[in-house]
C-alpha cells in the first residue's frame, strides 16, 4: 500500500532526485542537510504545517506561499546544522522513503528547547559540542563534515558511553536526543515536525479520527490517511467558540 | 490567620474519584458539603487528540499542585530517596479524567487472602513479613455498592457470575452479582478477537473487562467513538464515565453541593478533645478556615496520608489518627510492571483502540488456581488491549533484530509499528513491614511542607508471580501466533504508581489499622478516609471501582449515622 501520493509539487522531484545522489555521494548528502535546515527543502513544505497551524480551512493550499518567517528559537546555527546531520543518522532519508530531515524534526526541537523541554537545553548545548569535539579530536573535522559511516561510528560510540562531556553521559544524552527525533518526526504537525505527515505515514498510520467505525479498524492501514492534525478540529483550537463545539454529539459507532 | 467561613455539615479534600462520588448521597440526604478540589474544570474541548501533549508531555497532569508535591521514593530505610514522577491528577474529577477506566470489582478472595490461605493450604503459606490481614467484610457486603456504582456513574461489561449463574462470556471467576451490568461490553476488535480465539484454544475463559466506558446513549451521554486518546487524556464526547460528567453535577443539581477549585488543603484542624473542626485551605494568595461537623479526606492515597501526617496537633501530636502509629503503613503500589511485549508478522488493527478495549483472562488471578505446589500466594489477572499511537509505536521494542536507529531501524518500524503488543499484566500486592510511607526529611514542596517519602520495594511472593504469570503471557502470546517475545524484569522498587493502596488502612483492629469498617478514624470519629489508602489488600485489577463503592458505602453511613457521627 503506496500512501506517499499526498505530497506535491515540483519541489519533491528535486529533492528525490538530490537524495539518490547523495546516496551515492556521502559529501553531497551532508551538502543536502545543510540546504533542508534552512533553504530550499524549508521553504517547499513548511507552507502546510504553517497554514494548519493558522487556518485549517486552507489547511489544502501549500506550495505557493510565501516562505514564512521562522526563527532558531533555542539552538545556535551551528548547533542545529550538528542536530541535523545527528538527526539524519537517526531516522535517514534513504531508498524506504523520507525521514527526519523531511519530518522536520530539528525544527521540531528547537522548537520545543524554547517551550516545553527548555530545561534540556543547556544539556543539547553540552553535548552536541561534546559531539563536535570528538569529532574533531578522532577524524579532524566537524561531525557535520564526516561520511555518513564516520558519523555513525561516532553517535554509536556516544550511545555506548564511549564518549564523555555529557549530561548525565553518552548514553543519556542520545536516548534523550532519540527521544525527542522520534517525537519531532511522529509528532501532531502543530508542533513543527511531521511536516506533511511524512512521519505517520511512514508508519502507515491512517491519521487522527474523532471517530472510529468497525469497518475503520478492520480497514487497518489500508485506511486512506486523513493527513489532519487534532488542530484540524475547530473543537479543540484556540479560538474556538464553546458554545459552538459538537462535543456533545457522538455518532454511534458503537 | 486563615479568615473563617461559614460551617458546613461536611467538607470534603478531593473532588476526584472518590470525593465526587461521595458528595451524592450526602448531598441526596440532604447534607450541605463543601468539596475543595486543587484543580479546576474541564471539559470535553481540554482533551484534543495529541498524543505529544497528553502522553508525552503529560499535560492533563504536568502544571498542577500534585506536581509539585511528587513523592520521593526508595527500596529500603538504608537508601537514599530520589524525587519521582506522581500520578495524581488535580481537577474536577480527578484521576477519572484521564484513567483507563477500567472498571473491575474485586473478586472475593481478595477480601478475605489470610483466612482463605490457611484455610487451603495452611498457616506456613502467608508469606514472611507481610503484615495482610482479611478485611472487616467480605465482597458480600459491597456488592450492593459495586451495583450502586455500575449504574449511577455508568459502567459497561459482560457479567460472568448473575445470581450464581455462570456465564462463560464474562468472568466466571468473579463474585456473584445481583444484575447485569447496566451497558454491554466494549466492542471486540480483530486484535481482541485473535487473542480471544488463542485463550480459547488454551481452555482458556476470555471475556472483556469492564470498564467505566459508555457503549450506547447511558444517561444523556453518547456511546464511546473508538478514536483512541483516552489514555492520559479525556473523552471528547463524555463517553468516559468520570465523576465530573455523573456524579458531581448530580450532586450540584441538589443544591447542597458546592465546588471550591484551585483550594490547596494544607492541615486538618483538631480541637483538643480529639475531633476535627474542619480543614486550612490556600486559594489564591489567602488562607481560608473551613469548618465543617465532618472531614471527608479524598485526595489520593500519598496525600491522604500526607495531610494525615502534616497535621499535627496537641490530641495528636504524630499526625492526626496516628497515636497508635499506624498512618503510612500496609502501604503497596500494585504490581503492574514486567510487561510481556510480543511481535506479530501481521499487521494488528490497533491504530483505534483504547487501553479499555482488551481481552481478559483470570485463570491465573487470585486463588482461582490451585497454589499447592507453588511458591506464592495471589496470582495476576493478564490484559490485552488496542491501543497503540504513532509516537509511542516508534518507540517500541527492536526484539533484538536491529539496533535502535539507523536505516535497519527505520524499516524495522515500518514494517512493525502496527505488529507488536505489550500486555499489562496486574498482580497480586501485599502490605509489608518496612514498606511505608513518611514525610521526607529534606525534600519540600513550594510551601515548605515535606513531600511524602516511599520506601517499599517488592518480595519474594511478588516476583514469582511477576515470573508464573509471565509464563503463562508468553503461552498465550505464543498461542495466538506471535513471533518473538521479550519479557522484562520482576520489579524491585515501588516507585509512585496510579494504583497506591494503604498508608490508612481499614480494619476492625485499630492497633493495626487507621478506619474502621465504616472508613471513619478509629481515634478521629468525625473523620473520614475516602480512597484506596484503606484499602488491606490490592487484589489483581484495577482499585477505582472498589474505592468509588467504598465511598459510596462511607457516604451513605454517614448520612444515616449522621446525628451520632456528627455530634
Amino acid at each position: 500500500m503506496n500512501k506517499k501520493n499526498n505530497r506535491s509539487g515540483s519541489g519533491n522531484n528535486r529533492k528525490s532526485d538530490l537524495l539518490e545522489e547523495s546516496l551515492i555521494n556521502p559529501s553531497r548528502r551532508n551538502l543536502l542537510k545543510g540546504v533542508g535546515l534552512v533553504g530550499a527543502a524549508a521553504v517547499s513544505t513548511i507552507a502546510t504545517s504553517h497554514v494548519i497551524a493558522a487556518d485549517s480551512a486552507n489547511m489544502n493550499s501549500n506550495s505557493n506561499a510565501i516562505a514564512p518567517r521562522e526563527a532558531l528559537e533555542a539552538l545556535t546555527a551551528e548547533e542545529a546544522e550538528t542536530l541535523a546531520a545527528i538527526c539524519d543518522c537517526l531516522i535517514p532519508s534513504d531508498e524506504h522513503g523520507p525521514g527526519a530531515r523531511e519530518a522536520r524534526a530539528v525544527h521540531y526541537i528547537d522548537k520545543s528547547l524554547a517551550s516545553h523541554n527548555s530545561g534540556a537545553r543547556y544539556n543539547y548545548s553540552v553535548g552536541l559540542n561534546a559531539i563536535n569535539e570528538f569529532a574533531r579530536k578522532t577524524r579532524g573535522k566537524s561531525f557535520t563534515e564526516l561520511l555518513l559511516d564516520q558519523q555513525n561510528s561516532i553517535l554509536l560510540a556516544v550511545q555506548t558511553n564511549k564518549v564523555s562531556g555529557f549530561i548525565p553521559n553518552g548514553s543519556g544524552f542520545f536516548n534523550m536526543l532519540r527521544s525527542h527525533t522520534i517525537d519531532g518526526t511522529f509528532c501532531d504537525p502543530y508542533y513543527g515536525g511531521n511536516q506533511d505527515f511524512v512521519g505517520w505515514d511512514m508508519l502507515r498510520y491512517p491519521g487522527i479520527r474523532l471517530g472510529a467505525s468497525e469497518a475503520d479498524v478492520s480497514a487497518g492501514a489500508s485506511l486512506p490517511p486523513n493527513h489532519q492534525s487534532a488542530y484540524d478540529h475547530s473543537t479543540y483550537t484556540k479560538l474556538a467558540d464553546n458554545s459552538l463545539t459538537d462535543t456533545e454529539g457522538g455518532n454511534g459507532y458503537a | 490567620m486563615p479568615k473563617r467561613l461559614a460551617k458546613t455539615d461536611v467538607v470534603i479534600v478531593g473532588m476526584g474519584a472518590a470525593g465526587g462520588v461521595a458528595a451524592l448521597p450526602l448531598t441526596n440526604a440532604g447534607l450541605k458539603v463543601i468539596g475543595l478540589e486543587a484543580g479546576g474544570w474541564l471539559s470535553p474541548r481540554d482533551f484534543a487528540p495529541d498524543e505529544l501533549r497528553n502522553e508525552s508531555r503529560n499535560w492533563p497532569q504536568s502544571v498542577q499542585k500534585a506536581a509539585s508535591e511528587a513523592p520521593t521514593v526508595r527500596a529500603t530505610a538504608s537508601d537514599t530517596a530520589i524525587q519521582g514522577g506522581h500520578p495524581m491528577m488535580n481537577a474536577v474529577g480527578g484521576t477519572t479524567m484521564h484513567y483507563w477506566a477500567q472498571s473491575w470489582r474485586l473478586n472475593p478472595w481478595d477480601f478475605k487472602v489470610v483466612s482463605e490461605t490457611k484455610k487451603r493450604y495452611g498457616e506456613s503459606r502467608i508469606p514472611e513479613d507481610t503484615t495482610v490481614e482479611d478485611w472487616p467484610f467480605g465482597y458480600e457486603e459491597l456488592e450492593p455498592y459495586y451495583d450502586k456504582i455500575e449504574y449511577t456513574v455508568g459502567i459497561s461489561g459482560q457479567a460472568g457470575n448473575v445470581q450464581g449463574k455462570k456465564n462463560t462470556a464474562g468472568n466466571i471467576f468473579e463474585g456473584e452479582r445481583k444484575r447485569e451490568y447496566p451497558m454491554k461490553p466494549l466492542r471486540s476488535s480483530p486484535f481482541t478477537d485473535l487473542m480471544g480465539n488463542a485463550a480459547e484454544s488454551l481452555g482458556w475463559n476470555p471475556f472483556q473487562g469492564p470498564a467505566a466506558i459508555t457503549t450506547e446513549l447511558f444517561d444523556g451521554r453518547p456511546p464511546c467513538q473508538y478514536h483512541g486518546f483516552c489514555n492520559k487524556g479525556g473523552c471528547h464526547v463524555k463517553a468516559k464515565s468520570s465523576t465530573a460528567f455523573t456524579v458531581i453535577p448530580k450532586a450540584v443539581d441538589t443544591g447542597n453541593l458546592e465546588v471550591v477549585t484551585f483550594a490547596r488543603v494544607t492541615r486538618i484542624v483538631t480541637d483538643d478533645s480529639g475531633r476535627v473542626t474542619g480543614v486550612d485551605y490556600i486559594k489564591g494568595s489567602e488562607t481560608f478556615f473551613q469548618p465543617a461537623d465532618v472531614v471527608l479526606l479524598a485526595s489520593y492515597a500519598y496525600e491522604n496520608v500526607r495531610l494525615l501526617q502534616l497535621s499535627t496537633s496537641r490530641a495528636f501530636p504524630n499526625g492526626l489518627a496516628n497515636n497508635a502509629g499506624q498512618v503510612g503503613k500496609h502501604y503497596m503500589t500494585h504490581h503492574q510492571g514486567a510487561p510481556v511485549t510480543a511481535l506479530f508478522d501481521r499487521d494488528l488493527h490497533n491504530w483505534y483502540g483504547l487501553p479499555a478495549q482488551g481481552v481478559a483472562i483470570d485463570e491465573w488471578a487470585d486463588d482461582n488456581f490451585d497454589h499447592s505446589d507453588l511458591d506464592f500466594i495471589g496470582g495476576a489477572n493478564l490484559w490485552v488491549h488496542t491501543d497503540r499511537k504513532p509516537m509511542s509505536a516508534a518507540k517500541m521494542s527492536t526484539f533484538d533484530e536491529t539496533r535502535n536507529w539507523g536505516s535497519d531501524w527505520k524499516a524495522f518500524i515500518m514494517k512493525n509499528a502496527d505488529r507488536t503488543n505489550s500486555s499489562y499484566i496486574q498482580k497480586t500486592t501485599l502490605p509489608y513491614e518496612g514498606n511505608y510511607l513518611d514525610l521526607d526529611p529534606v525534600v519540600k514542596d513550594p510551601l515548605g511542607f515535606p513531600v511524602t517519602r516511599i520506601t517499599a520495594r517488592y518480595r519474594d511472593n511478588e516476583k514469582r508471580i511477576a515470573a508464573f504469570s509471565q509464563e503463562k503471557m508468553e503461552q498465550w502470546y505464543l498461542e495466538a501466533g506471535a513471533i518473538k517475545i521479550v519479557k522484562y524484569g520482576l520489579g524491585n522498587v515501588m516507585g509512585a504508581t496510579t494504583h497506591a493502596y494503604g498508608g490508612t488502612r481499614m480494619g476492625l483492629n485499630s492497633e493495626t489499622n487507621v478506619v474502621d469498617e465504616w472508613g471513619f478514624a478509629h481515634e478521629v470519629p468525625n473523620l473520614g478516609i475516602l480512597g484506596a489508602s484503606v484499602m488491606g489488600s490490592s487484589g489483581s485489577r484495577n482499585p477505582t471501582l472498589t474505592v468509588q463503592a467504598l465511598s459510596w458505602r462511607t457516604a451513605e453511613y454517614l448520612a444515616n449515622n449522621w446525628r451520632s457521627i456528627a455530634g
